[in-house]
């Protein structure tokens, strides 16, 4: 899970998420711009306020589901009930197919992958 | 009647009597799509050399009786599928110079059962979108009005099939990406149960709710594809182990006793009167061919859009993290570092809806805000299903419309997410639940399609294609082309 809560001004990681609904969905630049950091996304200075706004949008629209009740309801990850994670024997099934994959990348040397350098 | 207003059906009886060829057809098609795509902006990528090298062995098995009944009838990809060694763009300029080193499970099934691949089609970015506007690469446009959108996420299928450009097409359906545009293109569009088509090689948007299918001209191509399509593959974790049945022969079954639902929440305000007569009149329909109706309600229905646009969001957030600019994919020009790298890459390589939908998932995700959003819609969730299967629990089928609306103009929606999301307020429900569904068009209104909307049981495709089979039977909707297009 990201720690989110710390980058939002008005709204701490340890108050409860239910007592904040009612002034959450209104979003401010600087958390849409923490949100868009987290994501890895590059967002322009002519995006931020509308996404601003339409952020906004979505999560008051989105905070309609607190009113349902949801009590002893268990929450549901799978959509077919009794459906179980497959394992299968730890044996190499793939080929090597290290060339073919690597004509798809933007910067290859020596077989390796590369980016800008991470330890100056 | 030339070749391609034929169904896959129709065309394998003439493709077994030698009245055409594969490469005839191939050819017929690939004259269509020169003649007609400019315009409706559904191909992406031709085949064209690939397609006729693989007609001529399809005519060569032909030729030696050692046909299925797909061998040799030309279909489309939706270019979310991975095709070896063509360029697979899902949409985005992200992956704009992407070319898949493997076959999509479907892609390699669909070769395997003797279609020919024409091309890839046109799709909203990542599958993110209700009406082909968020592509990369333009709108497409329907052929039923070239001013309005065609439906999305599947819009290049869609329109191709609908504009007889080629007989069939295959689509994904997160949310209603194949039923939503089939209806507003006045074609058949067919989401199988989660689980039961193979996910490997089909680019990820929201792993609990994705599932492959098809947009065809008619029920019964949907079968004859589907059954080839479908089954386990170990590739897939969501893949389920359950035989595939025959769904071609099964289309028979008569209706007499078989009970229908109407979906009381699907008849709401929302709904234009005019769909409502459409979708009103089908029901009439399946009712002279013995079925009762009554009236079904899913009280937590109604908050299927709030709980998708949670659980749909969360889920891309996660999966779209794989493009970086590391190992495939865009990448910004003179990174300065590699978070830079990563920022700019993903920023400049997205368009604005998914970037809205993966910061939307990456709020809902976050630490403190994870059991307010994320646990909630899955506990609503849970809701939506128990009243599905309390339903199922008295009728046999679910039926209702399939968009609010005929198709909208384009440009309409693009400012407001909501309004947008809204439009497919009806066939999110069967992937929260992950239900087979179907669209099948049933009727026209100031000359636009109009989609029925059947729901099923998980795994119940085959009654589905019936009912549809022996609606299509009795109507001829499905046999309209747009005007130009016959």
């Amino acid at each position: 899970m990201y720690d989110c809560a710390r980058f939002f001004s008005r709204s701490g990681a340890a108050k409860p998420p239910k007592e904040t609904f009612a002034t959450m969905s209104d979003l401010t630049r600087k958390e849409v711009e923490a949100i868009a950091h987290l994501a890895r996304l590059a967002i322009t200075e002519t995006e931020l306020p509308v996404y601003v706004a339409s952020l906004s949008s979505i999560v008051a629209f989105i905070e309609q589901l607190a009113a349902a009740d949801t009590a002893n309801v268990e929450p549901m990850a799978h959509p077919l009930a009794g459906q179980v994670q497959r394992l299968r024997p730890d044996v190499i099934t793939e080929s090597d197919h290290h060339d073919k994959y690597q004509k798809n990348a933007p910067q290859v040397q020596a077989g390796l992958y590369l980016v800008p350098k991470v330890i100056e | 009647m030339t070749v391609h207003s034929l169904t896959i059906a129709e065309l394998a009886r003439k493709l077994r009597s030698r009245e055409v060829s594969s490469e005839e057809l191939t050819r017929a098609c690939l004259a269509r799509i020169e003649q007609h795509n400019k315009p409706l902006n559904a191909f992406l990528t031709v085949t064209a050399d690939a397609a006729l090298a693989a007609s001529r062995v399809a005519d060569k098995r032909l030729a030696a009786g050692d046909a299925g009944p797909l061998t040799g009838v030309p279909i489309g990809h939706k270019d979310i599928f991975c095709t070896d060694g063509v360029r697979t763009s899902c949409g985005s300029r992200i992956l704009d110079n992407f070319v898949a080193p493997y076959d999509a499970t479907v892609v390699a099934r669909l070769k395997n059962a003797g279609t020919v691949m024409i091309g890839k089609l046109n799709m909203d970015e990542f599958a993110m979108g209700s009406s082909n506007e968020t592509s990369y690469y333009g709108p497409v446009t329907n052929p039923w009005d070239r001013t309005r959108v065609p439906g999305g996420s599947s819009g290049g299928s869609a329109a191709a099939v609908a504009a007889r450009l080629l007989p069939a097409a295959t689509g994904t359906d997160t949310g209603g990406s194949i039923r939503q545009p089939a209806a507003l293109t006045g074609i058949t569009g067919f989401k199988p149960t989660y689980g039961r088509v193979s996910r490997y090689g089909m680019i990820a948007f929201a792993s609990s709710l994705d599932q492959a299918g098809v947009l065809t001209r008619s029920v019964e191509d949907a079968a004859l594809l589907l059954e080839a399509m479908a089954g386990f593959d170990p590739a897939d974790s969501t893949s389920v182990d359950a035989p595939v049945p025959k769904y071609s022969t099964l289309l028979e079954q008569p209706l007499k006793g078989l009970k229908i639902g109407l979906l009381k929440e699907f008849f709401d305000k929302g709904l234009e009167e005019s769909n409502a007569a459409c979708v009103r009149a089908a029901l009439d329909v399946c009712k002279r061919l013995g079925a009762e109706l009554r009236e079904v309600s899913l009280p937590n229905l109604p908050l299927s859009v709030p709980t998708y646009y949670v659980v749909a969001p969360a889920e891309c957030s996660s999966n779209l993290s794989r493009f970086d600019g590391v190992r495939f994919g865009y990448r910004c020009k003179e990174p300065k570092d590699l978070m830079d790298l990563y920022k700019r890459s993903r920023g400049e390589g997205f368009g604005a809806e998914v970037k809205r939908r993966i910061m939307t998932g990456t709020y809902v995700l976050s630490a403190g805000y994870y059991d307010a959003y994320y646990l909630k819609a899955q506990k609503v969730r849970a809701l939506i299903n128990e009243d599905f299967r309390r339903a199922f629990g008295e009728v046999d089928v679910l039926m209702g419309p399939t968009t609010p609306t005929p198709a909208f103009a384009i440009g309409a929606k693009m400012n407001d997410p909501i309004t947008m999301y809204l439009n497919d307020i009806y066939t999110i429900g069967a992937n929260l639940a992950g239900l087979p569904a179907m669209s099948v068009p049933c009727g026209l209104v100031n000359g636009l399609p109009v989609g029925l909307q059947i729901i099923g049981p998980h795994f119940s495709e085959a009654k589905l294609f019936n009912v549809g089979h022996l609606y299509q039977r009795e109507t001829d909707w499905h046999r309209r082309a747009p005007a130009g297009y016959a």
